[in-house]
């Protein structure tokens, strides 16, 4: 439980990152809070041969406001977002569902970007990136592009970051359309059973799924009558491929499915 | 830009409980290790190290953390507070300490010094929480011994009585 060597690299300016990111490409890894990363480590299912440090960057630090987009750069911690006095206002499905990302002790070191490049299958904040619709911000020596969160997860903890990219922001849309979050997981903070995600749009309602497939997913529902929303969520529930583990059934999931879409659909369409 | 070579030992400097204190470290040493083997405070305990038990939990620059998953060279530098710090004095238990005492909060106190540094940092912003507020800060430790029915108890006590004491005596939690 003791990780393997590796150099570890203290960076003053963003050029040094994409630098040794260029060089070292897989080999290196960036570390922020170290709260997805440091267990990895620890287990050895990750062997970088150099960590960058990178929460020494003040221009990483940042939340802010651009138009209609929230920007969270990459060493803003959990507890500093959760802690933003226009939260509430800007991302209300946010504000709901932080809460639920690990627990007071391991969100005042986490960051919000490091999980999302973590990008665990159970996670809330991959799980809130893509039922807002939001953007990842990568960016190597050689270009910066923004990748729609929906294209970004591509696999259970496998995205479309290159090896030499680092993942800058993200982007949030401001959304105050009506939201609910809700999760199922053994104790408060542990990985989601099933975590389940819903905002109002112009037809109906985006709901979204975690701790089910290997990705978050999202679909869109209309507004529909009882009995068709049930057969709805029972179809979106099958296709979901759920799986069994420890924790769950797949049969379990795809009930908590059903429950939980049909409560949130009712609650954010009321 | 800082690089520190894997095999080598880096110097580290850090202000534990208000104390300047320096060692040695590996960049792959963990901040447990560091400060049980390299400082010798041994009051911060190794459960899981990987972020699951607590009770490694202790406060860097002022925040909650588990040191299991910091790297003793994150730390370079940082004010760090650990178990050590909490008693006002050596022959003499702080209030959430003797809550804990009296109420039998520990049996084999392997998670009491992560849950007591949480409780102390969470009680400081927090004066007078409520008991779910006290039982959602909780589920970021994991107790094998007490049920946590007792712990709770304690907190709760120790919230009552230093939110009662004039504000200058309130650090001695």
């Amino acid at each position: 439980m003791k990780p393997a060597a590796f150099d570890y690299v203290r960076a003053e300016h963003l050029d040094e990152v994409l630098d040794t990111l260029n060089r070292e490409g897989g080999d290196a890894r960036v570390i922020a809070g170290g709260q997805s990363l440091m267990p990895m480590l620890n287990m050895r299912l990750a062997r970088p041969t150099t960590l960058i440090d990178i929460m020494r960057l003040p221009q990483l630090a940042h939340i802010e406001r651009n138009g209609d987009n929230v920007i969270i750069g990459a060493a803003v911690r959990q507890s500093t977002l959760l802690a933003w006095p226009e939260l509430a206002e800007t991302l209300p499905l946010v504000a709901r569902a932080l809460p639920w990302t690990g627990h007071v002790q391991t969100r005042s070191r986490g960051t919000v970007c490091g999980s999302v490049a973590h990008a665990d299958p159970s996670a809330e904040l991959p799980l809130v990136l893509c039922a807002l619709g939001g953007e990842v911000h990568l960016r190597s020596r050689r270009k910066r592009r923004r990748v729609p969160a929906n294209d970004f997860f591509t696999g259970m903890m496998v995205t479309t970051r290159a090896d030499d990219e680092l993942i800058e922001a993200i982007s949030l849309p401001t959304n105050r359309n009506a939201c609910a979050f809700r999760e199922v997981a053994r104790r408060h903070g542990d990985f989601a059973i099933v975590a389940c995600a819903a905002v109002a749009t112009k037809g109906g309602v985006c709901l979204a799924i975690g701790g089910v497939g290997d990705t978050p997913v999202t679909r869109e529902f209309p507004r529909l009558a009882s009995g068709a929303l049930d057969d709805a969520l029972n179809t979106f529930a099958y296709e979901l491929d759920a799986r069994d583990d420890v924790h769950a059934s797949a049969r379990y999931r795809r009930d908590l499915v059903r429950l939980l879409g049909a409560e949130l659909i009712r609650e954010v369409l009321s | 830009m800082t690089r520190l070579a894997a095999n080598q030992r880096h110097a580290v400097h850090l202000t534990l409980n208000g104390k300047p204190c320096s060692g040695e470290a590996e960049p792959r040493m963990l901040l447990t290790d560091f400060l049980r083997h390299e400082i010798g405070a041994t009051g911060t305990h190794v459960g899981c190290e990987h972020g699951v038990c607590g009770a490694c939990t202790i406060e860097i620059v002022g925040n909650l953390a588990r040191a299991c998953l910091t790297l003793a060279v994150q730390a370079d530098g940082c004010d760090v507070r650990t178990i050590e710090g909490l008693a006002p004095a050596p022959d003499r238990l702080g209030a959430l300490q003797a809550a804990f005492k009296r109420n039998h909060a520990l049996q084999c106190g392997f998670c009491t010094a992560g849950i007591l540094m949480s409780l102390d940092h969470f009680l400081r912003e927090n004066p007078r929480p409520s008991e779910q507020e006290v039982r959602d800060l909780l589920t970021g430790h994991l107790c094998r011994c007490t049920g946590y029915a007792p712990i709770v108890r304690a907190a709760m006590e120790a919230a009552a009585e230093m939110a009662d004491r004039p504000a200058k005596e309130k650090s001695d939690a």
